[in-house]
This record gives C-alpha cells, structure tokens and sequence, in this order.
C-alpha cells in the first residue's frame, strides 16, 4: 500500500508508525500473553504440549530400537518389565513399548489435530452459509445437525468407521464426520450475530458480492470463538482416536498406535501390568495438557470469560 | 392436560428427527460400502447368482424406492440380521438393552449421587483446598480415557486385591433372577432373591463406577458454575442479609435455581454413557449393547450398529423430552404451553 490514500479516521491518526508495530508486538497480543501467563495452569498445559509435539517431531530419530514400530519380533525379550534397558519394558514380541510410544505420538496427535481441522472446515462452511443464507439452506442443514446430534458420538463414529472400514485415515474421516454439527452451530449463531453489523454493511454498501462479505469480512471476526472450541476439541479428538483404536478400528498393526497397545496389553494385564499403563498414561497426558491449554486460550480469546473465572 | 398435550406434541417430533437418523443409517448400508449384492453373493458367485441377488435386494431400483423399502422394514420391526449372532437384530437389541440400560442406570447414578455434592462442596469452598481438589478430580474424569480407567480398575480392584469380579453381569453358573425388566438387580429385588441380588451388585461396581466417572467430572464442574453465579445474585445476598444460616441458603434458596442447567447436563451425559459404555462393556465383557456394537464393528457387520444408532437416537430424544418436562417442575416460569 502506498501513503497516497491516507486517511484522516481517528484511528489511523492515533496509530503508531508502521516500523514500530512491526518491531513490536502489538497492544491486544501483549495483554493476551499478560493474561495467559497469570495461569499457571495453562502455562503447563502449553509446556506439556510443547514437549509431547517435539516429541512426535523428533523423538523418532532418537528412540532406543526404531525398527520395533515396523514389524521387528525378539520373542526372547518378551513382556520384559521396565528396566534399564526397556524404560518402559517389552510387549508380548519383545518390542520396546517407549519406542513405540513415541512413534505413536506422531500418529495420535496429528489425528487429534487433523479431525478437528477436518470438522472446523465442514462445520464452519455450512454453518456460515445456514446462518448468512437463512431460509430453506439453513432449516436443511440445521435438521442435519440435529440429526447427528441424536447419536452418541462414539456409536457414530463407529458405524462411519465400520462403513468406510478400519484404518487410520477412515477413523479421522469418521470422528470429523461425528464432530462437524458442534462448529457447524457455533459458526452460524456467530454469523447471524455478525451479519447485520456495521462493517458487513459497510462492505455491501461498497459493493462487496455476498460470498465476499460473508468470507472476507464476517467469518475472520467469527474465528476467535471457533478457536476456542478448536483448542479444547483437541484433547478430546485425540481421545476418541484413541478409543476407536482400542476397539480395533485404527491402524493396522505393526503400527504403533496408542489406543490399540492399550488394548493388546489388555490380554497380559496379568502378567504385564506396564503394557497398557504407559500408553494409557501418554494419552491421559495429552488430553489434560490439551484441556489445560484450551482453558487457557478460552481465557485470553473469549470475551465472556475474560473477567476471571 | 397441558402437560399431556406437550408430551404428545415432543414425542411426534421424534419422527422427523429418525427420520433423518433412518436416511442416514441408509445411506452408510447402503451407499458407502461399496456393492452390498456382491458381499452377499460371495466370492464364488456367477453373474446370474450376483444379478438374481441385486434383484432379490432391489438395487436396481431407484434410490427414493429403496429407501422406501428400507424404512417400510425399520417400521414394521424388519431391522436387518446380524451376520454374527445369525438372528434378527430386534431381537438382539431386545436381548442385549437391559444390561446396558442396567449400566448406565447405576452409572449415572453413581455420578449424580456424587458430582452434584462435590460441585456444592467446590462452589460453596471456592478456591479453597476442596474446591482445588474437586477440580482436580474433574479434569482428570474429562481427560481419562474410560477404556483404560476400566482396565486399570480391573488390575488394581480385580486383580491385586481380589475384591471384586471383573467381567460379566454373574457368574457363570449363577442362574439369573426371573425375567421380569431384564435388570438383574431390579428382578433380584422384585423377587426377593438376596443372594443373586448381592452378586449382581458386586458385579456391576467395577464397570459402573468406570462408566460414572466422565459424567461425575461433568456434573460436578457443572453444579460448581452454576452454583457460584447463583450465590452472586441478589436474592441471595437478601437471604444472607436476613440472617438464615448458610446451609439453607444454599439448599434451599440457591441449589433449585443452579440445578436447572445441571439437569441438561445430566440428560447430555445419559446419552454420553451410552456412548461411553461401549469401551467399559468390551473391557469388562458386560453382555449389553455395547459389547455387542464392538464385536459387530470388528466383524463390519453392519445391520446391528445401524440398529444400535436407531435404538440410541429413540432413547436420548425421550431422554431430552424427559429432561424438558422436568424443568417444569424446578422452574414454575417454564410452561409447557
């Protein structure tokens, strides 16, 4: 943009110089920081977050016996308890269950994430068109929802995952079909606020089409409070992967994958406690620091909370 | 007779709703995986064999005619065969629902019985020592996965100290009570079998305590909100002002008007039990409907999990009715015209 256009509004008038915002963070992001860093709680949900996603990135490099998440058998070092040499002791072929742990982390936290981009995309599209279309688009899609909501998440997910059969991109494609109608709502009760505000109609009355207004203007204003749900969806996205990879919908073996070494260690509960403790541990882990950090990013990003819970 | 109309007028809106749960349902069987005819025909089968079945099924037919047929069966109790029990699948949900309705009946239970006091106790100490620890235990119900709970319950309670059975509604040889509701700790009593009653009971602690805990987690954080934003109010401060003790200010002045939006809560966790029950029915081997939904998942037997998902829409939309009918009966300004 050049300075020709410059403009005598208030604002741009009690504006700083462009160089300093850059340099700087600006006014709204410092109090945003100020404010999640008053929650110690947050801070170590954000830490743990932190930590588990180094893990899933580079944690593969480093764990003890990489090949243990492909297939690899030592029947001799079978259901082995932690020791020094196996942290987190062996599974019934002998495999590393840290290793494997680790290498599942990749796969359990990009599923959390993915599902609920999945959702926020679809629920955010046909929410924003019921809300800023109305009429027969909205009751149409609306009675989906409704739909949805009727069946509990998980028997949904289920009978999504079973028709499109197991594996784990169909279980991500089952839990965004089962999660979408939460966004789909909150992204039109957003918009049907928004679409009569000032702006929207300043931007109709420059001529703007109405994909562009709804698309342009009125959805990045409704995305804070999609955030928020975004955020503390995640926890919960990664659990119910997780759940169907226990019932044995998710990743085919050798794989490793949280939910299922929780289920095969079910068989040596006896013998083996370790085998479904840890990584019943890593998600319980996950879903609280996810929590933890949701809370915190409600916090900062939502108005209505924002005087302290 | 108000009430009465209000009840008639919710239930026929139950139709469309399974209405569309049926379209939906029809179209994962009959749409997503791939050619049903083929499945059905086997492997083996000549063209002839696979042409008589596409027509025997009707797939040639336009899709609104299919759909037609499928619903005139729903109605008319035709819900399909499971694959893997061989009978109708009516029959194995009729089967299969006590034990899993028992379940949840003792959960949700359970997590009544204990969140709400455990919210008052939170909202009533705010930030203090059982606040923080009644937090503590919520944030951990939300976030714990219920099929490890279930098996960290069956190790520690079952396995370790031996206390308590860790599978199944009685065992083996034990004969269950006479058939009257299907609920073996309701039938026990009805029919004075002490015995039965007390094993059955030591039986369904483990998986029901399990089942409860998410829900306890999501009504205790639940009475704690309202009830802190209730105790604000000015009646309250009123009530305070005329020198009435504590305790009746917040049972009875305070606890009616923050139990209304707890009560939506407790009907969301009903339905969210159901759900939930699947994983504590397969770790426990609890022979309800969850248990059955699994192994049908596991065997892409698709019938039956469609028919769980109608069952399951059926009861949370009268669950949702029973919850609006009871808000009535809280909040006088609620009319059911």
């Amino acid at each position: 943009m050049s300075s020709i256009g410059t403009s005598s509004s208030a604002s741009t008038l009690l504006a700083r110089p462009a160089s300093v915002r850059r340099g700087l963070l600006s006014d709204e992001t410092r109090r945003a920081i100020r404010k999640f860093r008053q929650s110690p709680l947050s801070l170590v949900g954000l830490g743990i977050v932190v930590l588990l996603v180094l893990v899933a990135i580079v944690g593969p490099f480093f764990v003890p016996y990489p090949n243990d998440a492909s297939g690899a058998v030592h029947i001799k070092e079978r259901l082995l308890p932690p020791s020094g040499a196996h942290w987190f002791g062996t599974d019934h072929v002998g495999r590393d269950i840290l290793s494997r742990l680790v290498i599942g982390a990749r796969t359990s936290l990009l599923a959390g994430v993915l599902v609920i981009v999945m959702a926020v995309i679809i629920g955010t599209v046909l929410g924003a068109l019921a809300g800023y279309l109305g009429g027969w688009v909205e009751t149409v899609i609306m009675r989906v929802t409704d739909v949805f909501l009727t069946i509990p998440d998980l028997i949904l997910a289920m009978a999504f995952a079973a028709a499109l059969g197991p594996g784990l991109t169909n279980v991500m494609i089952a839990v965004s079909l089962v999660w979408w109608p939460g966004y789909c709502r909150l992204a039109r009760a957003n918009v049907i606020a928004l679409r009569n505000a000032q702006f929207a109609e300043a931007a109709a009355s420059l001529g703007s089409s109405r994909r562009r207004i709804l698309f342009r203007h009125i959805l990045p204003n409704a995305f804070p409070t999609l955030l928020v749900k975004a955020s503390m969806d995640v926890g919960f996205a990664v659990l119910t992967t997780a759940a169907l990879g226990f019932i044995g919908l998710g990743t085919q073996p050798p794989t490793p994958d949280w939910g299922q070494m929780v289920s095969e260690g079910r068989k040596y509960l006896r013998d083996a406690w370790w085998y479904s403790t840890f990584p019943g541990i890593a998600i319980l882990l996950t879903v609280i620091a996810t929590n933890l950090l949701g809370d915190g990013i409600r916090d900062v990003l939502d108005p209505r909370t924002r005087k302290g819970r | 007779m108000n009430l009465f109309r209000y009840i008639v007028r919710r239930l026929l809106l139950i139709i469309p709703v399974m209405i569309g749960v049926s379209v939906l349902t029809f179209c994962l069987v009959y749409l997503v995986p791939g050619d049903p005819a083929r499945l059905a025909a086997g492997p083996q089968a000549t063209q002839a064999m696979y042409e008589q079945i596409r027509e025997e099924f009707g797939l040639d037919d336009p899709l609104p005619v299919q759909y037609a047929h499928y619903v005139s069966g729903l109605v008319q109790g035709d819900w399909g065969d499971s694959i893997l029990t061989r009978r109708p699948v009516l029959t194995d949900l009729a089967v299969y629902w006590p034990a899993t309705l028992e379940l949840v009946i003792v959960a949700m239970s359970i997590a009544i019985l204990v969140g709400v006091p455990l919210g008052i106790l939170s909202a009533v100490r705010a930030d203090r020592l059982a606040d923080h620890a009644s937090r503590i235990i919520s944030l951990l119900g939300v976030s714990m996965p219920a099929f490890w709970l279930a098996i960290l319950m069956q190790l520690f309670f079952g396995l370790r100290l031996d206390w308590l059975p860790v599978s199944g509604r009685l065992p083996t040889l034990t004969p269950p009570p006479a058939d009257i509701t299907g609920l073996y700790l309701l039938d026990a009593l009805l029919t004075g079998e002490w015995s039965t009653f007390g094993v059955a009971l030591r039986h369904i602690l483990l998986p029901a305590v399990t089942l409860s805990f998410a829900s306890l987690a999501t009504i205790s954080r639940f009475t704690r909100a309202s009830l802190l934003e209730v105790l604000n109010q000015d009646y309250v401060r009123t009530a305070r002002a005329k020198g009435l003790v504590e305790r009746s200010i917040v049972v009875r002045h305070a606890l009616r008007n923050a139990f209304i939006p707890t009560l939506t809560m407790i009907g969301l966790s009903f339905g969210w039990s159901m759900g939930g029950s699947v994983l504590v029915e397969t770790v426990f081997d609890w022979p309800g409907i969850g248990l059955y939904a699994t192994n049908s998942a596991l065997t892409l037997d698709f019938m039956p999990i469609m028919g769980i998902a109608l069952l399951y829409g059926i009861v949370f939309s009268l669950i949702n009715i029973a919850i609006d009918i009871a808000y009535g009966f809280l909040d006088p300004r609620v009319s059911h015209a």
